[in-house]
């Protein structure tokens, strides 16, 4: 063996080696790197009231509801297999909407309710000018909201 | 096997970047004119980012470089290490003050997008979070040429660290797949083809490839600098033996 291939296979298993123990560390911090955890998740896990943890999923449709004092919002986020209520006293970022993707950051108050300090609207990845849009719409190919 | 050698020679290098050069910078010219007026005035609003749509024109372009330049260090790395080539050791040196500004880009226009869309200039999430591991993996590359004063160990240590930090890039590309994050998935590089209307994919092709261009031209001439200062470097030390 030439002492070029040695490097080279040196370096191939190296490298192999650390993707590995990579793999293995990140698969052991699943939990802590996922950024929100889905309605399922929470029915499924049964966080306890009072700890913070982040909400993601649909805003369901005919859901949103402004309350009396004019600056607290409720809605549901869906998975579309479980839903979880919201309640958020506050602004909203400019794509907050019904059917569109939202990350929602607090706890949930005894009563199941999920109390929102923030709320942060999750841009899907399509991409279309509107007209596009609406003609995907009216041939009932919409696949998004 | 020859000819392919024959470009790791210094001299060869220098002749052939002069000559190359000259085109890649008229055709990267070009295609940034190109595609900067396709995204400015001919591309169209989308229908819920409005006019935001266009910051993507630089910042996925940007992202794109910035992985491309690390692939770039690390296989040139590689290629030292195995070869003990000083000009693919040189090359990875070209290219990583590229790749950190590609970097800084794409996190700045990131930030200017999200801000409006999102709500928030910056998450922590398992996205954001790698990319930015790749700038300060870029830095430290860079901080660590500097702080070794023997450019044979320098070149070493460095391509050690380059090598290291590719279980980043994976991670960085898939990181929106593998867990829940706030940035979307990938429009343009996916399975089941481009989530992205063709009036918005054409100036982001355009785009990508002015990108590509700018990178090429930058880092030749950045390692024309590399391979001339080690001339420089080998004369005096022959001549202080004198």
């Amino acid at each position: 063996m030439t002492r070029r291939r040695r490097r080279l296979y040196f370096i191939v298993s190296s490298l192999t080696m650390l993707g590995v123990a990579t793999a293995l560390a990140l698969n052991a911090f699943r939990e802590n790197l996922v950024f929100f955890h889905s309605p399922s998740e929470i029915a499924e896990k049964g966080i306890p009231a009072e700890r913070r943890f982040r909400l993601g999923g649909i805003v369901e449709e005919n859901s949103v509801a402004q309350g009396n004092d004019g600056v607290t919002i409720s809605f549901r986020v869906t998975d579309t297999a479980a839903s979880v209520p919201v309640r958020h006293r506050g602004l909203l970022p400019d794509l907050f909407r019904e059917g569109q993707g939202v990350v929602a950051d607090g706890s949930l108050d005894k009563d199941g309710t999920f109390i929102a300090t923030e709320i942060l609207a999750k841009h899907d990845e399509t991409y279309m000018p509107p007209e596009v849009a609406a003609a995907l719409k009216k041939a009932g190919r919409w696949q998004g909201e | 096997m020859a000819n392919w050698h024959r470009l790791a020679n210094p001299t060869l290098f220098l002749e052939w970047s002069r000559r190359v050069r000259p085109w890649t910078g008229v055709a990267t010219a070009a295609l940034l004119a190109t595609g900067v007026y396709l995204s400015l005035f001919v591309a169209p609003r989308d229908y819920q980012q409005g006019d935001a749509v266009r910051i993507m024109f630089v910042h996925v372009p940007s992202a794109w470089m910035a992985l491309f330049a690390y692939a770039v260090m690390a296989v040139a790395s590689a290629a030292g290490l195995i070869w003990k080539s000083p000009l693919a050791h040189l090359t990875a040196k070209a290219a990583a003050p590229i790749g950190a500004s590609f970097t800084l880009l794409a996190l700045a226009t990131g930030a200017l997008w999200g801000q409006p869309m999102w709500g928030t200039w910056w998450v922590w999430d398992a996205r954001l979070t790698s990319v930015l591991i790749l700038f300060f993996l870029y830095l430290g590359y860079i901080a660590l040429w500097q702080a070794i004063d023997d450019h044979a160990r320098a070149a070493k240590s460095a391509a050690i660290l380059a090598l290291v930090g590719v279980v980043n890039i994976p991670i960085i590309k898939f990181s929106v797949d593998w867990w829940n994050t706030l940035h979307q998935p990938a429009s343009v590089l996916r399975m089941d083809g481009p989530s992205i209307h063709s009036s918005l994919l054409t100036p982001l092709l355009v785009m990508g490839a002015a990108f590509a261009g700018y990178f090429v031209v930058v880092l030749s001439i950045r390692l024309e600098r590399e391979v001339l200062a080690r001339q420089v470097r080998t004369l005096r030390r022959v001549q202080s033996r004198g």
